[in-house]
């Protein structure tokens, strides 16, 4: 057959059809490669998102402070002049940071623009003929009380109060004063009242006044008539002993049982519910110089001292081994070497600013540990700072001139030593990693430390991987290398069919049938944690007994399926024995001779019963992977070393897995990354409190079932809500990390197998 | 064969039959676990028996009633600290859990019982038990039937006989037609008036809105006033034929007399359904358990989730599931295909792969906050203030819900598809792709054609293995919109019909709340098991579908790999 007389049929291929199709095909072609390169890059950076979203959220929380001039419309406010007469003795201002209150040592009460200083409302307070005003103290910042003494032994209590009204749609703040006690001054003592405390409860009050000469304390009880509403007070004064402190400045905490009293460098505690009248129970050094300032922090639980040496300290009552109550330096704030000058305490956390005679401001927070700021704002030695009640703004008095500060300082609460060390809290008596986020009152301390939780989150990991590697490691061997491979294909997807079970269903059955179930028969699981092996070895053995007739009618590598019935029985027999050997060992309730003799408390929903709904959780990830990595080693490796006579356990135990242990290795990881993420087993399966202890029996709260908990209730922005970003953006970056390494090994190990 | 233990133990076979113990343990484990939530969520709907037996506790005598729950034993030692009078020389009692009911009465639906105590032990046939939707359940005798205040039928026997049997069918009929009134007073309360009122509340945020960018001129305001006015005319007819029908299903009440001898009024109207399991047939109590076991499938919760169905919860799931899979297929195939078709391969590539892979593993709360903070403060915030002022300050898409759910889990199962679709892509041998180029196609043709329907199979295994992973996850769903009780379904008759903004109920929700949030804990426990099994069964049976497809997909391509 000849070729040369077909001629090629005539196509043109450029007819002008053809080029447009050619084109709109290459059009297209290049329309889906932008589409793909877009979309492909769009999921990834979408992914790449949760990173950097994390991270924006958390960040906020370790910026510093900063401080400016207060603006309005772009515009700095500048100083102004002290509005009304006199030497300022109180100086506040309300919620919005709009009206400020200045008190002088004239009796002027004066409300005033915080931006220009002009005049909203003067009043006068009534001062007692003759008599001149001689101290004021604060009672609280949050409360906006405060205490005037005067001359004559009188002293006044005044709070001032805001309302808001909107009238055209416009926020209006009236301000007012308001006398809890009356206008009329109460008379403490004949003394001129140099020096003043007061502390109030719910219904009663209590002052101190005096001066240096003796004190007297005047208590005061309001007693509100249920029927007619009618308030009635009644007091009753005494002199306090004298103390033989020279004391100029004293400070009374609330529960009217202390009284702090400061003199030139030296703190006095006395103790006013004392057997026998008030008497003083220490008296330390509270600093190398001199004190220049000393105040409450929020709560008026601890106190603060400023000293002309720029060194701040914070102290308050500790009970000690012998149930007396010691006042302790917790802590000690080095600010420069300028003397402190004013403290002023936000109204709304645990912090405080100091400001020394250079004019440096100090920002600082108690529990945090915290300098957030240091800014020299003044040119010399200011007079007095205050802070707004939402910490957002502050006054500065100097020379007669006031100045309003913007000041941005958000999250001053959290430190890398207050997430992660030890902190002595307010109340406790040492120092203590605690996770406590809220509580009912407001000058509550927030315990922001994530040790208790990365602790708890470990502690389960660890008793799930404690039940799960040994099963998952050890079946994974046998289905890889030892199983038929008809059995193999029906075991492997059946095991990993647990990987897709809903963790929620096995946190229930944790939480409701395990946990009550081990609680009635804990002994029984002991049993067969000890019985269940042994009994697999000893039928082994009874089997190689079995003569060979019998023996081989169940070919090599069905074993597993022998020993179902066997792992059952076995099972069911521990559990029948373990109610004897209880009443035999343990007087017949193991949990209870546990907390008896050996005083191992024990939780319902521990950790035992996590680590076995963990484990469970864990063994088909790790079963799965274990598997692939075994049945991956070639099988000339083990052919070799059984054909030089290595018995097949030899040759697993000494070829085939160290060559497959970079794969188990990393089969590790990631059962211990999913175990450490894993949140509704431990939510629905622990009781959930953040407590520190290794015990088995007690329960934990991990950072994922603490993110699920409180996320929910958490304030959008707050610090709180940060830090719960914080503990998510830690456990992404432990299991990313950890899965990146795992998987890093897998890749190693599949080239190291292509080589073989 | 005869072998000593050292040289058994010298082969090592020991430690190989321990680690087939642990292949053996493990599947006993599984299998276990499959079978606990089985039986102990399908024996909830079988009509249980009820105990009628004398019980004597501290030298007091009283009757029982009702069904046997739980039985444990319990070491006499632990009874007689508690100050139970145990005869000597036991050591175990057996304890029963009974389910009394009558709630309403007694005050508790469950107590526990010591067997020795029990004497006179009996099923009497006439016993029997309704559901109801107030209280739990009741266990008595029926003693009368009442019409308004007009007696009908009664019978004062323990006895079976015709006369009583005229009356137990009358009290079915009643049953019966209170039912049917029920179902038109749910149509109108539910779809009627619910329509209405969402109109209604349509109108407000049109108004407000008109409010908000100052519209002046008063047509649209009237249009709407008279649009409110019609809907409320509507309403107030809806509302007197509510009246009605109430009046009607209210008409019918019964007598019957419970453990103690008190005779108590149940009104015909609060029950579900009444049957005496004592003298069912095995037939007639299958019936019964098919009855059920449809009811929990297709009915809304009743009395705080504990009783009645999950039909909301399989609805929400079902959703939810849908719409993440619209969005992640699409997603995650294109991903796939840029990183094995179009990404240029090195170092970058190979560290996105990595980096996918991994996410996989990453806690899936870690999404949950994400999704909450970055979906819902953030997108839906400004979504809100954008477009929703006039429902402001109640937030739309500023609240968890469907949509933002859906996202969540969609981002939560990207990786799965990506991993699936790249595999598949990678087992198409480099010959076929090849030959489309050689035979003139461009890429994208030979992608769409050639390339892509060989990898389906692949794809579709990893849809599925992602649908599964969502339809269990219920971590993030906890931050993002899942909630205890929705109110309606986020599909329904009133426009845009599909309520993306809506929050809705979840079966692995409904597992944990109801489980752990209940306040009747013991008796929602049998629902829990029920769905847990049904959340099981999806799930199983999508994974298995989606391994079937895997390995057909390794059959098919076997041959062109080399």
């Amino acid at each position: 057959m000849s070729i040369k007389n077909i001629s090629a049929p005539k196509i043109d291929f450029n007819t002008p059809a053809q080029m447009r199709m050619r084109k709109f095909r290459a059009l297209k072609d290049k329309l889906a490669a932008g589409g793909i390169a877009f979309g492909g890059i769009s999921v990834i950076v979408a992914i790449v998102l949760i990173f950097f979203y994390l991270l924006y959220e958390v960040m906020p929380l370790f910026q510093s402070a900063h401080v400016e001039p207060w603006s309005k419309n772009d515009r700095a406010i500048e100083s102004y002049t002290v509005p009304g007469s006199g030497k300022t003795l109180y100086l506040s201002m309300e919620e919005q940071a709009e009206i400020g209150i200045r008190v002088s040592d004239k009796g002027e009460v004066i409300f005033f623009n915080t931006l220009n200083g002009s005049v909203i409302k003067s009043e006068q307070i009534n001062v007692p003929v003759g008599a001149s005003i001689t101290s004021l103290s604060t009672i609280s910042d949050p409360l906006h009380q405060f205490a005037m003494g005067f001359s004559n032994g009188d002293a006044l209590i005044i709070e001032h109060n805001y309302t808001s009204t909107y009238p055209d749609g416009d926020r209006v703040i009236t301000p007012t004063l308001i006398y809890p006690l009356g206008k009329k001054p109460i008379h403490i003592g004949d003394k001129p009242l140099k020096l003043l405390g007061v502390s109030h409860g719910d219904e009663d009050w209590n002052l101190v006044g005096g001066d240096e000469t003796g004190l007297t304390q005047t208590k005061i009880s309001i007693d509100e008539n249920m029927m007619t509403g009618e308030v009635e007070t009644s007091s009753e004064s005494e002199a306090l002993p004298q103390f033989n402190i020279n004391a100029d400045k004293l400070l009374l905490l609330p529960g009217r049982r202390w009284l702090l009293m400061a003199s030139k460098n030296t703190l006095a505690v006395i103790d006013l519910k004392a057997e026998g009248g008030a008497q003083t129970t220490q008296v330390v050094e509270a600093s190398k110089g001199t004190i220049t300032d000393f105040q409450t922090l929020l709560g008026g639980n601890a106190v603060l001292i400023g000293d002309d040496l720029g060194k701040v300290s914070q102290w308050f009552l500790v009970r000690d081994d012998v149930t007396d109550w010691k006042l302790t330096k917790i802590r000690e704030f080095t600010g420069g070497t300028q003397p402190i000058v004013n403290l002023s305490i936000e109204h709304r956390r645990k912090g405080f600013a100091s400001l020394d005679t250079a004019g440096t401001l100090r920002l600082f927070n108690t529990t945090a540990e915290r300098n957030a700021l240091t800014e020299t704002i003044i040119d010399g030695a200011a007079d007095r700072i205050a802070y707004a009640p939402r910490s957002n703004a502050m006054l500065s008095e100097k020379d007669g001139q006031l100045s309003l500060w913007a000041i941005h300082n958000e999250h001053p609460d959290i430190s890398w030593s207050a997430l992660w060390s030890k902190v002595w809290y307010e109340g406790y008596e040492k120092p203590e990693y605690i996770w406590q986020s809220s509580a009912s009152s407001n000058d509550f301390e927030p315990k922001y430390s994530l040790v208790p939780l990365a602790f708890g989150t470990l502690k389960a990991a660890f008793y799930a991987m404690l039940l799960g590697t040994p099963l998952a490691i050890c079946g994974a061997i046998y289905t890889a290398y030892f199983m038929v491979p008809a059995m193999r294909r029906k075991v492997k997807p059946f095991i990993e069919l647990m990987e897709a079970l809903p963790t929620v269903i096995l946190g229930f059955l944790a939480g409701l049938w395990l946990a009550p179930f081990m609680e009635d028969k804990l002994a029984g699981i002991f049993v067969i944690l000890l019985f269940v092996p042994i009994a697999i070895v000893v039928f082994g053995f009874v089997w190689a007994q079995v003569p060979d007739r019998i023996r081989f009618l169940i070919p090599e590598g069905w074993d597993a399926a022998l020993l179902l019935p066997v792992v059952i029985l076995a099972a069911m027999f521990s559990l029948y024995m373990a109610d004897g050997l209880e009443s035999l060992l343990f007087g017949g309730d193991l949990r209870l001779w546990m907390s008896n003799e050996l005083d191992i408390p024990f939780d319902q929903r521990n950790a035992l019963v996590v680590g076995i709904a963990m484990g469970f959780a864990v063994i088909p990830t790790i079963f799965s992977i274990t598997e692939d990595a075994i049945f991956a080693v070639p099988k000339h490796l083990s052919y070799g070393s059984l054909a030089l006579g290595a018995t097949p356990w030899q040759t697993l135990t000494r070829v085939v897995l160290p060559t497959a242990s970079p794969g188990i290795f990393s089969a590790l990881m990631i059962g211990m990354g999913r175990a450490v993420g894993e949140t509704m087993i431990v939510l629905m399966a622990t009781g959930n409190t953040p407590i520190m202890d290794m015990n088995i029996f007690e329960g934990m709260r991990t950072l994922a079932a603490n993110i699920a908990v409180e996320v929910p209730e958490s304030a959008v922005g707050s610090t709180h809500y940060r830090i719960l970003f914080l503990a998510a953006f830690v456990l992404f970056m432990f299991t990313f990390v950890v899965n990146t390494l795992a998987e890093l090994v897998r890749q190693r190990l599949r080239k190291k197998y292509g080589s073989l | 064969m005869r072998i000593s233990f050292t040289e058994w133990k010298k082969s090592g076979s020991p430690w190989i039959w321990l680690n087939a113990g642990a292949v053996a343990i493990c599947v006993i484990m599984v299998v276990g676990l499959l079978g606990l939530i089985a039986a102990r969520g399908l024996v909830h709907f079988w009509p249980a028996d009820i105990l009628q037996a004398k019980y004597s506790s501290d030298g007091n005598q009283s009757l029982v009633i009702g069904e046997i729950v739980e039985s444990e034993q319990v070491p006499a030692e632990q009874l007689r600290d508690a100050g139970v009078i145990v005869p000597d020389g036991t050591k175990m009692m057996r304890r029963d859990l009974m389910k009394i009911g009558n709630r309403d009465v007694g005050g508790m639906d469950f107590t526990w019982v010591l067997e020795n105590n029990l004497s006179e032990q009996s099923y009497p046939q006439m016993l029997f038990a309704t559901e109801r939707r107030e209280w739990g359940n009741f266990y008595g005798y029926l003693r009368a039937l009442k019409e308004g205040d007009t007696l009908v039928g009664q019978y004062a026997g323990y006895d079976k006989t015709p006369e009583y049997m005229a009356l137990w069918n009358r009290f079915e009929a009643s049953i019966e037609r209170a039912l049917i009134i029920r179902k038109d007073i749910y149509q109108i309360e539910k779809h009627e008036i619910g329509s209405i009122n969402y109109t209604l509340e349509r109108l407000r945020l049109e108004q407000r809105s008109l409010e908000l960018n100052e519209v002046s001129d008063p047509a649209p305001y009237a249009a709407i006033e008279v649009q409110r006015a019609e809907l409320n005319a509507n309403y107030q007819d809806l509302q007197q034929s509510l009246i009605d029908l109430y009046t009607k299903i209210n008409r019918d009440s019964i007598v019957a007399e419970i453990s103690n001898g008190q005779q108590v009024d149940i009104a015909v109207a609060k029950i579900v359904r009444a049957f005496r399991p004592n003298d069912m047939s095995v037939t007639a109590k299958l019936a019964h358990y098919g009855d059920k076991l449809w009811e929990f499938v297709s009915d809304d919760p009743r009395e705080a989730n504990t009783e009645g169905g999950i039909f909301p919860a399989i609805f929400g799931t079902v959703m939810m599931v849908i719409l993440m899979s619209v969005l992640v297929t699409p997603f995650g195939v294109v991903a796939a295909v840029y990183l094995r078709e179009y990404a240029k391969q090195g170092f970058m590539t190979r560290l996105i792969r990595i980096s996918v892979n991994n996410l996989a593993g990453v806690p899936s709360i870690v999404y949950g906050v994400f999704g909450l903070g970055f979906f819902v403060y953030f997108l839906g915030g400004n979504i809100d203030s954008l477009f929703f002022p006039e429902a402001l300050p109640s937030p739309t898409f500023g609240t968890g819900g469907l949509m933002w759910a859906s996202i969540t889990l969609a981002l939560l199962t990207v990786p799965v598809v990506i991993v699936a679709t790249e595999e598949g892509l990678s087992r198409i041998p480099r010959s076929v792709r090849e030959g489309s180029l050689a035979l003139g196609a461009t890429k994208a043709e030979t992608l769409w054609k050639v390339v892509l329907p060989m990898a389906s199979p692949a794809m579709m295994t990893g849809v599925i293995l992602a649908i599964a992973r969502a339809a269990g996850e219920v971590a993030p769903l906890m931050l993002v919109g899942v909630v205890k009780l929705a109110p309606s379904l986020p599909l329904d008759a009133n426009y845009p019909f599909l309520h993306l903004d809506q929050k809705f109920m979840h079966l692995g929700f409904h597992i944990y709340d109801v489980g752990f949030q209940s306040p009747n804990v013991e008796a929602a426990r049998p629902l829990v098991y029920a769905t847990a099994l049904l959340l099981v069964m999806v799930i199983a049976l999508l994974n298995i579908s989606a391994v079937q497809l895997r390995n057909h997909l390794r059959e098919k391509y076997k041959s062109l790999e080399m």
